[in-house]
């Protein structure tokens, strides 16, 4: 993990700076060492102790940061704004959920080998989405696919008829909103209103016990920094710099001899996939997935954290996403009534002050002084 | 000379007499005859048809008539009345015997109490007869109805007549009657004729017409189709009028994001809020009048389509003057900005006003509706949005195309540097658009509040739907948008009616993404030969 990799081109910058690997293995160590033994070993009354609050808390920021991350592949670096990020995330999110649905077995309330909601409608089998469900690698691989699938079809459509800027912003909300009024339906056999909760085991191992939380936790922050890692691969290749030079000026680069289309349909699709992944680590440890994950309004939420933390710096995405989500949480608890005020004068506040977010602002300053 | 005014006045008193007093033989008859006589009786009653005789009919159904000594009573409890002069008798008799009702009197009683109900002048009286003969009627009733027919004036209770003459006609033995019936059944505009036509052609078991006759069967076919081609008219009337209901809803959501998107180029994401500022403006100058001026509360729509379109047009330039001047020409940071706006101003009509739905209350002339054809009925409150969304398009293309603020909006539109250069004051003509568009939004919301909950999240679920209007219809157009949400608002409720309100909706929102990919510039767009805008 010390030395850095060589990298493709011989003028590109590495992978990350000297202390940008020092960071992440600190980071890695807090994730990997410091969380598990302060969750799991530390007697709870002792002051080291992490309550299983913070352990379940973190890991939702954590896969609240990748889907940042994929934001900022696309926005911050493509200039492309997606409002439909939200419905990958929950795709993925539901993809899985299937999967922790069909592993309760007979123990929901009806005491029946199929989903209490199913029973509920008076369903004798499964739909045919439903399929292989109860097979881990299967739902595994739908986490990835159908979001994958949406977003190339969805992304080829739209790149191929140059739909860009604002338009394609909305076509993408328009897409997450119709997506939302789809699952709502009871009909579309993935539990209406109330959407999947109740889970009860991952491959036969019970789901609430400290352990498992720390597992899941785990892999969301392997997950994490593996995103952040091949973000950073991406952006710094050949491919990253025809990206940006795609967000700056699309015409030049068509005129250069580039198809961007290809370029712009593989940062898409690799962005909805990342979001994917984590809506299915998200669904295990916060226990609930439900359509109004698909609302324009989450969607447009994963931009403002981008926005705050820092645009076309993929530091700047994790870093805002724990920002925002931390703040929330707080506000949510603290001061119910003005969470939105805040967020809503957040959404100005970035954008009318501080354009380049935290990040990008914290550079400005470091890069004047002398 | 003075012999006519008498005369005038008996024949007059005369005339009134059978309304005033029963005819005493029939009534001794009725309480003291045999069988034979209180028959003849009730006939000679009913040919009376008055009220009186009504009354005494139903006491004789209801157990009510006795007799004492030679007086006829109807006896209610310990009270009792003479039945002829209506005079109170008190005390009660001692000895006063039930007139005995057998079988046959009572069926002859039905009948007429039917026949009288069915004649009576009260409108109410002859309607709740019809219901209740149309309820289930016998053979008996047939010629009553026949009778009553020719002289009802009544649209409703004469169709109701018609219904169960043709009813009851469809079960004689009769060839040419039930034929005659089945024609009378084609006319008719009650939904309910499908119901008795379709029986005839069904089979039983043996796989015989409950139809014996050929022709009956074909003539019930025929009627059964001129009754559905009826009532699918109606049907598809009331669902035009429903698409455009909601076309022009639509309109009126998105005209004002036809000024601030389609001509400025403002990505107002705040544009749903601003119908909500407009639907709770409504709700004040309504709880305003509803305290200090509770006679003219009918005219309180009025007073409130002006201030709720100074409201939301006050709010949109203290925006565009605070936040959005300074993102022209970066739409997507615009976008974020102004959702942050909509965050706010939810927040903030939820904290003044509470986060249940307010109840905004109809005037009284908008309640209610036009019934064009029976089940078909259209409430006024749609039709007075209809013509308020046209007068609001109407006043806007003026406004545009007609005024000097017009012409240097659409100056400025085109081209903003060069009408800079001749004078124009580009940040005011700014200011001003967007308030008129916000203003728009406004009068949008004091149209919803009308026929809609108005909450604070009333403007999040018009939020989307504007934003396809305007993309759909091309931006920068008037024309465009206006043929967008009549067309999205008739392709809704047809997809409506077919696959259900939530496919629909999904169908649309579908058919406008893959829509703007094949046109990317809307249904009507600009010429240009710019590569990129």
């Amino acid at each position: 993990m010390d030395a850095p990799p060589a990298s493709g081109a011989p003028r590109l910058p590495g992978l990350l700076g000297p202390s940008g690997w020092l960071a992440l293995a600190a980071f890695a160590v807090v994730l990997f060492v410091v969380f598990p033994l302060c969750n799991l070993v530390a007697p709870p009354d002792s002051a080291f102790h992490i309550s299983a609050y913070w352990v379940t808390l973190i890991g939702k920021i954590m896969c609240y940061a990748m889907v940042a991350l994929a934001m900022d592949l696309i926005w911050g670096y493509t200039g492309i704004l997606s409002l439909g990020h939200g419905l990958f995330f929950a795709l993925g999110g539901y993809a899985f959920g299937m999967y922790l649905m069909r592993q309760i077995g007979a123990d929901g309330q009806y005491r029946v080998n199929m989903p209490d909601f199913m029973v509920f409608l008076d369903w004798k089998e499964f739909p045919w989405h439903w399929w292989m469900s109860d097979q881990f690698w299967w739902c595994a691989l739908l986490v990835v696919g159908v979001p994958g699938l949406l977003a190339f079809v969805f992304g080829y459509f739209a790149f191929r008829s140059r739909v860009k800027g604002v338009y394609f912003s909305i076509i993408t909300q328009a897409l997450t909103y119709a997506a939302m009024l789809l699952f709502f339906r009871n009909a579309t056999g993935f539990g209406g209103n109330n959407g999947f909760t109740d889970f009860k085991r991952i491959l036969g191992i019970p789901i609430t016990t400290p352990e498992m939380r720390m597992a899941l936790f785990a892999i969301t922050g392997a997950a994490l920094i593996g995103t952040l890692l091949l973000g950073r691969y991406i952006v710094t290749s050949k491919l990253g710099r025809v990206l940006t030079a795609i967000r700056d000026a699309e015409s030049r680069v068509m005129f250069s001899g580039y198809n961007t289309l290809w370029y712009k349909q593989f940062i898409w699709t690799l962005s909805a996939v990342i979001c994917g992944v984590a809506g299915a680590l998200y669904v295990p440890q916060v226990g609930i997935i439900n359509p109004s994950e698909m609302s324009p309004a989450n969607s447009i939420e994963i931009a403002i954290w981008v926005a705050v933390g820092g645009r076309g710096t993929l530091i700047g995405a994790v870093l805002g996403a724990g920002l925002v989500n931390g703040a929330k949480s707080w506000f949510t608890v603290a001061f119910p009534e003005y969470w939105l005020f805040f967020l809503g004068l957040l959404f100005i506040a970035v954008t009318l002050f501080m354009p380049r977010g935290v990040v990008g602002t914290l550079q400005r300053l470091r890069s004047r002084r002398p | 000379m003075r012999v006519l005014p008498i005369a005038l006045l008996l024949a007059l008193a005369l005339l009134v007499r059978p309304a005033s007093a029963l005819d005493t033989g029939a009534v001794q008859k009725l309480a003291f005859g045999d069988n034979d006589e209180q028959i003849a009786a009730v006939g000679a009653l009913v040919a009376e048809g008055d009220e009186k005789a009504m009354a005494l009919l139903q006491a004789l159904a209801d157990g009510e008539l006795q007799v004492a000594g030679k007086r006829v009573l109807i006896v209610r409890g310990d009270a009792a009345v003479d039945a002829l002069s209506g005079a109170k008798v008190e005390p009660l008799p001692e000895e006063h015997d039930d007139i005995t009702v057998n079988n046959r009197l009572r069926r002859e009683l039905g009948g007429a109490l039917a026949a009288l109900k069915l004649a009576s002048p009260d409108h109410k009286v002859r309607l709740m007869a019809a219901k209740e003969l149309a309820g289930g009627a016998d053979d008996s009733m047939l010629p009553l109805v026949r009778k009553a027919l020719p002289k009802e004036t009544d649209p409703e209770i004469k169709s109701l007549l018609e219904l169960i003459q043709a009813t009851l006609e469809l079960k004689s033995g009769d060839k040419e009657l039930r034929l005659a019936a089945v024609r009378t059944l084609a006319q008719s505009n009650n939904p309910n004729t499908k119901t008795l036509l379709l029986p005839l052609l069904e089979r039983d078991r043996d796989g015989r017409y409950a139809e014996p006759d050929e022709v009956v069967r074909a003539e019930a076919q025929k009627s059964l189709r001129a009754v559905e081609a009826r009532l699918a008219w109606g049907e598809r009337a009331a669902q035009g009028f429903t698409g455009l209901s909601l076309g022009s809803i639509l309109l009126l959501a998105a005209l004002g994001l036809a000024i601030t998107y389609g001509l400025m180029g403002v990505i107002n994401m705040a544009h749903g809020e601003l119908i909500m500022i407009g639907a709770y403006a409504t709700y004040v100058v309504q709880n305003l009048f509803r305290a200090h001026l509770p006679g003219l509360f009918d005219w309180y729509l009025a007073c409130a389509v002006p201030v709720s379109f100074a409201a939301a047009g006050l709010v949109g330039i203290a925006l565009e003057r605070s936040v959005i001047r300074f993102l022209y020409g970066r739409p997507l940071e615009t976008l974020l900005a102004t959702w942050g706006i909509s965050l706010f101003l939810i927040q903030a009509v939820r904290t003044i006003f509470g986060a249940q739905n307010v109840q905004v209350e109809n005037p009284v002339w908008m309640s209610g509706g036009l019934e064009i054809a029976s089940g078909v009925v259209l409430p006024y409150s749609r039709i007075v949005i209809i013509f308020f969304a046209a007068c609001v398009v109407l006043l806007m293309w003026l406004m545009l195309t007609r005024t000097r603020l017009g012409l240097f909006v659409r100056a400025v539109t085109q081209n903003r540097p060069m009408a800079n250069c001749v004078g124009v004051a580009t940040p005011r003509v700014d200011m001003l658009a967007f308030g008129l568009g916000s203003g728009i939004a406004g009068l949008a919301g004091c149209a919803l509040s009308q026929i809609g909950n108005v909450g604070p999240d009333l403007g999040q679920s018009y939020i989307v739907d504007s934003f396809m209007v305007v993309v759909l219809g091309g931006v920068g157009q008037l024309a465009g948008t206006v043929y967008a949400a009549l067309g999205l608002g008739f392709a809704n409720k047809l997809l409506e009616a077919w696959q259900g309100a939530v496919l629909a909706k999904i169908a649309v929102l579908v058919f406008i993404i893959v829509f703007i990919q094949k046109r990317p510039q809307g249904l009507f767009a600009l010429k240009g030969r710019a590569l990129e805008s």
